[in-house]
């Protein structure tokens, strides 16, 4: 049973004169849990931010549902908010989000009420994160956008919270679209694989399936060898 | 003349609460020292007011929206940092002013001119502030959310080119009209002072709001009055109290 939610076609995205994206083609259905993985520089924030509209780009994009959006941008991070006097509270209040929706969504996270009229950027950040994923999730959106949610806790915070993102996705049928460069939580928790890599090597599909020894050599390896080869010389 | 001092007072009170609402938007956007060369270019303004013998507030406002306009245009178009636009902005704006400013007069166009505003132009004082107070308190989720990530403002479907606008906006009035009460070298001040003590005393959005605005009218409130009793003019008088606030505030500061 196939329920296509967006179909990608000749997809390329060109900035500044330089192409980032070229040719990418591919359908997601409703419910996957898909990574986009790559090295640095391979295009995965500026492929999300081109799908979001927030890039320009050529080619065919087609929601067949009306997608309701949910972003959580790479660098959401503490620091960015510590400028202003804002408690957890208030960070629900930008998106209008009521008191009683922000608080079922927080204990959806594991936090507790008690965080509520504490300031956001003095939580831990692990707190901070689980506090970004209910903002996310309390505007009720069918699809989420996920930059690098866990680049700025540890691997335990960040195996506990896409543990909770799979669960949650289940249970609400969400479709995700995530990025991350670590291949454990591809295996651990994704459905579906899109990797891009500088040198233009991607691939589309089941991860246990497409991301075979040849196949990663080409993503990530091909990088590490052309340095590695300029040093020794 | 008591029907002056009202008058000073009011509209006073209305200029330097509404300043420093927008400016607890400006001090999340790290632009509060936008607003310094926006008064320096209101400065050419308020001098042609001056020769002409109307309202600084009106010759200001037109430069101060020429001022932004050119801003705007330059961070568009050079991708330089609005620090840097600034300072440039800055220079040409006191060059222009030194050519038209009669120096030995400029006293009213650099540090303020409250005590002799007239009935007229304290009701539309009171107009503008009230305006540009329901505008910042209408838009103030949209556009604090798109200071603290503007992709995220944009996929929740606000338009943040709009709102960037209405706060430019409000920057100009706002400048426009700090430049009758403290003149077009301190508008900054107007906008930060207060601003900055309610973020040290805060440790909610709500109190951070209301603070800056009782800090803004307390500090136009003492600085004016303090004025009719010493002769001093009152322009720096109410930048010394939202000083002596801040200062007062330093040792409460939440980290």
């Amino acid at each position: 049973m196939s329920n296509i939610l967006l179909e990608v076609k000749n997809f390329n995205v060109t900035l500044d004169g330089i192409p980032i994206l070229s040719d990418l083609n591919f359908k997601v259905e409703e419910g996957e849990f898909l990574t986009i993985m790559g090295p640095n520089g391979s295009g995965k924030t500026v492929f999300v931010k081109s799908i979001l509209g927030l890039l320009p780009y050529h080619g065919e994009l087609k929601w067949n549902k009306k997608p309701k959006i949910g972003y959580l941008p790479q660098g959401m991070n503490q620091l960015s908010v510590r400028d202003t006097p804002l408690t957890v509270k208030d960070f629900f209040y930008l998106k209008k989000i009521k008191q009683e929706e922000a608080l079922k969504h927080l204990s959806l996270v594991g936090l507790s009420n008690d965080i509520f009229n504490k300031k956001a950027g003095y939580l831990s950040g692990g707190e901070f994160q689980r506090m970004l994923i209910a903002w996310v999730l309390a505007s009720h959106p069918n699809i989420l956008f996920l930059d690098e949610p866990t680049s700025t806790i540890d691997i335990v915070g960040g195996k506990t919270i896409y543990s909770l993102l799979r669960d949650i996705g289940q249970s609400q049928n969400l479709t995700i679209f995530n990025v991350t460069h670590d291949l454990n939580i591809v295996y651990a928790h994704s459905t579906h694989v899109l990797c891009l890599s500088r040198l233009g090597h991607r691939c589309y599909g089941v991860p246990e399936e497409i991301l075979t020894p040849e196949v990663l050599h080409d993503i990530y390896k091909s990088d590490i060898k052309f340095y590695k080869h300029e040093k020794e010389n | 003349m008591p029907n002056q001092l009202m008058l000073s007072l009011i509209s006073g009170i209305f200029i330097s609460g509404a300043a420093a609402y927008l400016g607890t938007i400006m001090l999340s956007k790290k632009m509060t020292v936008v607003t310094d060369p926006l008064g320096h270019l209101a400065l050419p303004g308020a001098a042609l007011a001056m020769i002409y013998g109307f309202n600084l507030s009106l010759g200001a406002f037109p430069f101060v929206i020429l001022g932004i306009f050119i801003i705007w245009l330059l961070e568009l178009k050079t991708k330089l940092p609005m620090e840097t636009l600034t300072a440039i902005v800055f220079a040409a704006g006191i060059g222009i002013a030194f050519l038209f400013l009669p120096i030995d007069e400029a006293e009213a166009a650099l540090i303020g001119d409250i005590s002799k505003i007239g009935f007229i132009e304290t009701i539309v004082t009171i107009v503008l502030g009230i305006a540009v107070f329901i505008t910042v308190n209408q838009s103030y989720s949209e556009i604090m959310l798109a200071n603290i990530n503007e992709d995220v403002a944009k996929v929740e479907g606000i338009n943040v080119k709009f709102y960037n606008l209405i706060y430019l906006l409000s920057v100009a009035v706002i400048v426009a009209l700090g430049v009758n009460l403290v003149g077009g070298l301190m508008t900054a001040a107007l906008v930060a002072i207060p601003a900055a003590a309610a973020k040290n005393l805060s440790i909610t959005l709500v109190q951070y709001r209301w603070l800056a605005i009782i800090f803004g009218i307390i500090s136009a409130i003492v600085g004016i009055t303090a004025s009719t009793f010493t002769g001093l003019p009152a322009g720096p008088l109410v930048i010394i109290t939202s000083g002596i606030i801040f200062l007062i505030t330093i040792p409460a500061a939440k980290a």
